[in-house]
This record gives C-alpha cells, sequence and structure tokens, in this order.
C-alpha cells in the first residue's frame, strides 16, 4: 500500500542532512557547551553557528537576537510570560486573538490567575484578524501583542507586519508565533518589525525538542527556567547541542530551499483543492484562498465526521489530521473553527491535509482518487442529511 | 615536551558524556522513520506514541516506579524548575518555606533563591568536610510551614552521596503535614542505589545527557497521587505537565541508555569503584601532595562515595589553571560544575564545605565512565604529575 505522509502541520520528517548533523555532534562534539576545554569549545562552536543559520533565516541583525529552547510551546510560553512578568509593573494587560495554538492562548490563561487580564480579538471567517481590532483592544496598561504569523489549522496568515505597526506605535511589545510560517513564507524580523518570534524545530524539517525564540536587541525578558548562565541568563539548562545544530541545519536548508518549496507546495495544495472541489458535493474550503500558508488544505465536507475521514483515509495509507495535532485527543470542535463562526457539524467535519517537500503531484492524484469513495460511503452510513 | 600526538582522555562526565551507539542508531531511526507526531490520530502517530511510552515504562523500570509516574521534560533543569516553582504553588496555602542546601547544582540552588524574591523563605543546609549535608542542621531547620525539601542525591562536583534515607526519617517526624521530598538524581542515577521507597521521595529529576543518552531530555518522576502546576502551557502533553511536542527521537535515545544502565549496572559500579580506586592510588605515587576531597576509595566509604567523581586538590595549583595543563596533557577534566566554570564562578559546593581556602582553589574534578579505561588512569595520573612539576617550578 502507498504511505503518503501530509500532516506536515503536526510534524516534519527529518531531513537526511539534518539527522547526519545530529549524529556527528553526539558522536564526535559530544561536549558540554559549558566545559571550558576543547569539547566546550566544539560545542560552543556548534551554537554560534547554529545561531547564525537560524537568524539568517529570519533576518536577525545579530545572532545574540537568537535563544534556543526546547521547543515551540516553550518559545511562546518564554516570549509570554517572560514579557508579562518582566513588565507587570508597567501593566497587566494583554492582547492575543482566539485563533493563537494552544502553547499561547494557555500561556496567556495562566498568567490570568495572576491577575494578568487578556483581550482575545475575534477572527473572521476566514480565520483573519483584523488590525483596527487589535488597535482598539489596546489599553493604557496593555503591556504585550501576541497574533501568530499563520495558523495552524486552515493555515490562514495572519496581517502581521500592520498589527506590529500598531503594536509599535502604541509602545506595546510584539510577539509572533511564526512556528508554521518559517520556512514557507519570507520571514524577515526586520521587515515585520516584531519583537519575539516563535520557531520550532521539528516544524522545518529539524529535530523535535528544539526551538528558538527571537528576542530583539534590547528587549527585555523575564527568565523562566533557572539554574544556569546558558543562553544569556534567558534559558537555564545544558543546551541540546545535537538538537540546536540540527536545527541550524534545517534553518539553512529552509533558506536555500524557501522559493522551491514555497511554489511547490502551492501548486500541490492548489491541485488538489480545485480535485476536491470539483468531484465533492458540499465541500467547503476552510480559511483563505489567497492569505493562506503554502502547505495547507483544510476542508469541511458536510455530513462526513472529519475524525471518520481520517480513519477512512489512514485505511488508505494517507496520514492526514482533524484541527492540530495537539487538540486531536480531545472531543471539542477545534477552537479555531469556533472563532471563524463555523457550526458544529461543519466544524466537527474538518479535515487538514499539509504538504511538504517530499510529497508529489502523484500523490495529490492519489488522494483524489480516493477521497470520493471514503465520503460517499461515510455518508451512505450517516444518519445525517446534507 | 609536546609528544606525538596525544591521546585525549575524556575524564569529564560529569558535565556530559558521549552518546552510546545503540542511542544514536536509535535516534537515527527515529527521525527517518518514526518521525510523525505522537498527537497525530494516524497510523505513524501512533506508533510514535508507543515509541513514547516504551521510554517510559523504561524509565519507570529504572526508577522501580510505575509509568504514569513518569514524566519526560527537556533536560533535569526544567524537571527541577516544574517541581520547585510546581511545588511552592501548589502548597503556598500551606506555608513558604522550603529547605535546600548550599551544594545543591545552580538549578536547584537558584530556583529557589528565585522564589525568595516570591516571598518563599529558604533555609540552605550546609555540608560537612566530604560533602554530605548535615541531618543535625536538618533538625533545626525544619518549620511547621515547611513545604518543600530538595536535596540532591549525589553532588556532581566531589561525588559525596548525600543521607536521603536519614533526611526522609527526619521529614516523617514533622508535626503535620511532610513537606514534598525532591531529590535532584542526576549524578546518582546508575552509580548509587536510589533509595525512592526507603526515603520516601516524592519527586526525582534525571537526565539523560549524563548516562550516555542524548542531550535535550531529561526525566521527572512525581509519586503516584502528587501533582503540581506546569510551568510550559500549550498542547497539555504529558497529561498536561508538561507541554510541548514530545521529543520522540530523544526519548528512544534514552530509552537506550536506561537499557543499557539496568543490564550493566552492577559492573558498571563495581568496574566505576575499580577506575576510581586506581586512579586515587596512581595519583597518590605520582603527586604526593594531591589530596583528595570528598571520601578516598574505599568499601567502607561506598555508602557515602559516589564512584564516578574523583575530586583532587593540589595546594598551590589553581584549578582552572590545572584543568588548562591537563587539557594540554590530552586529559580533560573540570574545577567545578560545568554551568559555572564558564562564568568563573567558584566550585559552591567545596566552597560551603569546611575546607582550607587553598584546597578549594586548588580543586579539579575528574569524572569517569564505564567507558573509561585503567590505561586511562595512568594517563591522567602521568599528566597531573607533569603537569603539577611544570606549574610548581613555575
Ligand atoms: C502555531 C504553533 N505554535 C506552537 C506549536 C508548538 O510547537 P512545539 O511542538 O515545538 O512545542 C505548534 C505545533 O504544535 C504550532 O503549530
Ligand atoms: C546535579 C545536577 N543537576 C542538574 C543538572 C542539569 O541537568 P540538565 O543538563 O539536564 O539541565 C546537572 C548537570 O548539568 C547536574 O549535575
Amino acid at each position: 500500500m502507498r504511505r503518503i505522509y501530509l500532516d506536515h502541520s503536526a510534524t516534519t520528517p527529518v531531513h537526511p542532512r539534518v539527522a547526519s548533523v545530529v549524529n556527528r555532534y553526539m558522536l564526535a562534539d559530544y561536549g558540554n557547551a559549558s566545559s571550558v576545554h576543547s569539547f566546550g569549545e566544539a560545542a560552543r562552536k556548534a551554537l554560534i553557528r547554529a545561531r547564525e543559520q537560524v537568524a539568517g533565516l529570519i533576518g536577525a541583525e545579530d545572532r545574540e537576537e537568537i535563544i534556543f529552547t526546547s521547543g515551540g510551546t516553550e518559545s511562546d510560553n518564554l516570549a509570554i510570560k517572560g514579557a508579562a512578568w518582566y513588565n507587570r509593573k508597567k501593566g497587566k494587560h494583554i492582547v492575543t486573538s482566539a485563533g493563537e495554538h494552544h502553547a499561547v492562548l494557555h500561556a496567556c490563561k495562566a498568567l490570568k490567575r495572576h491577575g494578568f487580564r487578556i483581550t482575545e480579538v475575534g477572527v473572521d471567517s476566514e480565520g483573519r484578524v483584523d488590525p483596527d481590532e487589535v488597535a482598539d483592544a489596546i489599553e493604557d496598561d496593555t503591556i504585550l501583542v501576541t497574533i501568530m504569523m499563520a495558523n495552524n489549522e486552515v493555515g490562514t496568515v495572519q496581517p502581521v507586519a500592520e498589527i506590529a505597526e500598531i503594536a509599535r506605535r502604541h509602545e506595546v511589545l510584539f510577539h509572533t508565533d511564526a512556528v508554521q510560517a518559517v520556512g514557507q513564507l519570507d520571514v524577515n524580523v526586520s521587515e515585520l518589525g516584531v519583537d519575539m518570534l516563535s520557531i520550532s524545530g521539528h516544524k522545518i524539517y529539524g529535530p523535535k525538542g528544539v526551538g528558538a525564540l527571537y528576542l530583539r536587541k534590547g528587549t527585555r525578558i523575564r527568565s523562566q527556567q533557572h539554574g544556569g548562565h546558558h543562553e544569556r541568563n534567558m534559558r537555564a539548562g545544558t543546551e541540546n547541542v545535537a538538537g540546536i545544530a540540527g536545527l541550524g541545519e534545517a534553518c539553512a536548508l529552509a533558506e536555500e530551499e524557501l522559493k522551491f518549496r514555497r511554489s511547490h507546495m502551492i501548486r500541490l495544495r492548489d491541485r488538489l483543492l480545485d480535485g476536491l472541489q470539483e468531484s465533492i458535493e458540499g465541500l467547503h474550503i476552510n480559511g483563505s484562498r489567497d492569505e493562506r500558508l503554502p502547505n495547507n488544505a483544510n476542508v469541511s465536507i458536510a455530513g462526513v465526521e472529519g475524525e471518520a475521514m481520517l480513519l477512512g483515509l489512514n485505511a488508505e495509507g494517507i496520514a492526514a489530521s482533524s484541527g492540530s495535532a495537539c487538540t486531536s485527543e480531545t472531543l471539542e470542535a477545534s477552537h479555531v473553527l469556533s472563532a471563524m463562526g463555523m457550526k458544529p457539524e461543519l466544524a466537527h467535519a474538518s479535515v487538514r491535509l499539509t504538504f511538504g517537500r517530499e510529497n508529489t503531484e502523484e500523490d495529490v492524484d492519489y488522494v483524489l482518487q480516493v477521497f470520493p469513495g471514503i465520503v460517499s460511503r461515510l455518508r451512505s452510513m450517516s444518519p445525517l442529511d446534507y | 615536551m609536546q609528544e606525538t600526538k596525544k591521546q585525549t582522555v575524556y575524564l569529564d562526565n560529569s558535565s556530559t558524556t558521549a552518546a552510546l551507539k545503540s542511542v544514536r542508531r536509535a535516534m537515527c531511526q527515529a527521525m527517518r522513520d518514526n518521525y510523525a507526531n505522537p498527537s497525530s490520530l494516524h497510523r505513524l502517530g501512533m506508533e510514535a506514541e508507543r515509541m513514547i511510552e516504551a521510554g517510559r515504562r523504561a524509565a519507570a523500570g529504572l526508577l522501580e516506579a510505575e509509568p504514569e509516574e513518569i514524566y519526560f521534560t527537556s533536560g533535569a533543569t526544567e524537571a527541577n524548575n516544574i517541581i520547585i516553582r510546581g511545588a511552592a504553588q501548589a502548597y503556598a496555602q500551606r506555608g513558604s518555606h522550603i529547605i535546600t542546601s548550599q551544594i545543591e547544582h545552580p538549578s536547584v540552588r537558584l530556583t529557589c533563591r528565585d522564589l525568595q524574591d516570591r516571598g518563599f523563605s529558604v533555609s540552605y543546609l550546609p555540608a560537612d568536610e566530604r560533602g554530605r549535608v548535615r541531618v543535625d542542621r536538618l533538625r533545626e531547620a525544619l518549620r511547621e510551614d515547611t513545604i518543600l525539601c530538595s536535596i540532591m542525591t549525589v553532588n556532581n562536583e566531589v561525588g559525596s552521596i548525600q543521607p536521603l534515607s536519614e533526611i526522609g526519617r527526619e521529614l516523617d517526624k514533622k508535626p503535620g503535614p511532610r513537606p514534598l521530598f525532591h531529590t535532584d538524581a542526576v549524578q546518582g542515577v546508575g552509580k548509587v542505589d536510589l533509595p525512592l521507597k526507603e526515603a520516601g521521595i516524592d519527586a526525582m529529576s534525571l537526565s539523560a545527557h549524563k548516562f550516555h543518552g542524548p542531550k535535550g531530555i531529561g526525566v521527572m518522576y512525581l509519586r503516584r497521587g502528587l501533582s503540581v502546576p506546569p510551568l510550559q502551557t500549550g498542547g497539555g502533553q504529558e497529561r498536561g505537565l508538561r507541554s510541548g511536542t514530545e521529543n520522540t527521537e530523544a526519548i528512544a535515545g534514552m530509552t537506550e541508555a536506561i537499557e543499557w544502565l539496568m543490564q550493566n549496572e552492577e559492573d558498571n559500579r563495581d568496574y566505576l569503584r575499580h577506575l576510581r580506586r586506581r586512579l586515587a592510588e596512581l595519583i597518590q605515587q605520582a603527586v604526593p601532595q594531591a589530596v583528595i576531597n570528598g571520601a578516598p576509595p574505599g568499601r567502607k566509604h561506598q555508602d557515602v562515595q559516589a564512584p564516578h567523581i574523583l575530586n583532587v586538590s593540589v595546594e598551590g595549583i589553581r584549578g582552572e589553571v590545572m584543568v588548562h595543563a591537563l587539557e594540554q596533557r590530552g586529559v580533560f577534566a573540570s574545577t567545578g560544575a560545568a554551568c559555572s566554570t564558564n562564568k568563573r564562578i567558584h566550585s559552591t559546593t567545596l566552597a560551603s564545605m569546611p575546607l582550607p581556602q587553598g584546597r578549594i582553589d586548588s580543586a579539579v574534578r575528574l569524572s569517569m565512565s564505564p567507558m573509561n579505561t585503567v590505561d586511562e588512569m595512568k594517563t591522567a595520573a602521568q599528566a597531573l604529575k607533569s603537569a603539577a612539576q611544570q606549574l610548581m617550578k613555575g
């Protein structure tokens, strides 16, 4: 049976070049980056190189603006909680959006218990945040705005540069979760004007358990994990040298391949969406057709449970997902689709197919070939009239 | 004087260790074939999930605990932070006093110091001249509002085994609720017995890169029925205690390291004791003025001294100067904890021990792994001798 992986927004396969870098650092340069001797020196060099590779991909001016973390979740938590605690004397209000990843929403929720106020601006039916609404939500004691660059479920790309400009005008820090955007879109921290930006290795063909936070020079936040001077006092813990070197390599690869990845994945995505629209009645494309991540296809099929659809696809060797991987174990409808005002029936009927660099047009054609059959089988069993 | 290309003798295994071949192989395989997100519902996701649960069972087996008592973190620094901050928050209603020691790793000590800024009071117990926390001082420090006691299993600078069982008994005697008892077992696992049940330990931290596993992965043990609020929130992984996509490949790697540890535990310990004894003898012959910090080798000290660390002072030669001279001779050692060396903060463990200043300033830590050989101990002793001769002259 064919096996087609179409769940790249959940995680990506590790690129062989990345895997070999990880292996090399475990084999030869295994030192602790805090050690004074040459094993430590080699590890420190690996960190510098990786910092430059990450900085290069996102257009950071100085490699010292990159802080390595254990992943996107930690980067989001560090940015949000770190900014909140550092600035708590200035104010206790944070603006975010209803469509953020749980790493952001739950970090905000945790702060609420400590007396911070959170405003979640809404999103429109395509999942877009309205910059004017952000401007209206900012109050005198707002200390942080955090809006993601691209949504992980429906792929909607947010007007981040515009929102960052609004935050700057109000002298409020701006953070963006760019976990899904990096490696697919042009992400340039100077052009975007962001103060903080989160990256995760495993979403860009890098290893799991490693991520980065871009922290603009001069931006002060409070460390969340104590125990040493690592990462300029921002993140204690022995550096995951091999993983960090792998993340650096993944960023270098992303920079090399960015153009190819974008056009390749847009072609596959549009071929799939067009094909599905033609062959399946009652198909609804979730998110925006234009302001959309190149690799994201998210559809709802009237009268078909998303989970059932997933199992049907899985049985045909196709790995897809409904909503975000993190929440797929819960049965609640996706908070993103709900925030977009989608009816629960349709929200529960959503399927996300996310492409990667290794997918081909044949993969798409195979999906197009088996998809309608699964839909009609499920519809024939469904008590719902679509 | 510089001979032909010298051998590399890595004696800094308490800073970090080289990953085993089986560890690297498991990780490469996971990166290639088993890369899915364990939260995904499709088959690949379930395979990744199984890999994590196998790792959880392995870690539970190592600690003789239950799989549901095991949580994966990015390392011991994170595990220490979660437990200490989490316990402080969870029990804040009950009290605001924490007991730890002066010889803890910075990830415990600095976390406690941070809590002092947030209104908690902390007692830092001193250690004796062998580097063991003083239980008599614990008795004095215990208060009715003590909510947490965090004492490491084995000290990372001198290798002293801490009297956890005695401490546990003291905690039992405290009127009212027993404080949460946490131990940072990073330097203890595989090297000494972990008295989880005997000492009534509630929480424990481990780090894979100290036992030939990968960096960036650690284990937190939290006794069944206990719960602390998480530090990192998000997708709710690790039963809500530690959000973030699981580091599946590192878990697969750590699983291999744990299996190696369990299969070879007795042999490893015997061999490490042998290495430590040989190294100590060779050093004493080569450099008679060298003194051992911590307990000397010997069966009668087995219960108070871990077998993988030999901390020695050659008075008159500063530790960092000696470490540098050893490196020129191909021997890699360190002064204190790796985390402090970079910033030239002095060995905090030794500094807090009742020892003469000259001995503290000259301390060098040689830390062994079962991968080291007796020949390497000879090389190290000779290097120490030649370095001492050169530096004494100069
Ligand atoms: C938008 C977004 N933010 C954050 C995360 C969390 O990143 P990580 O899995 O590295 O913790 C994810 C992925 O799960 C994501 O899609
Ligand atoms: C006793 C002790 N605790 C904690 C740590 C920190 O562990 P990690 O490197 O996994 O953050 C170390 C090592 O650095 C250590 O020796």
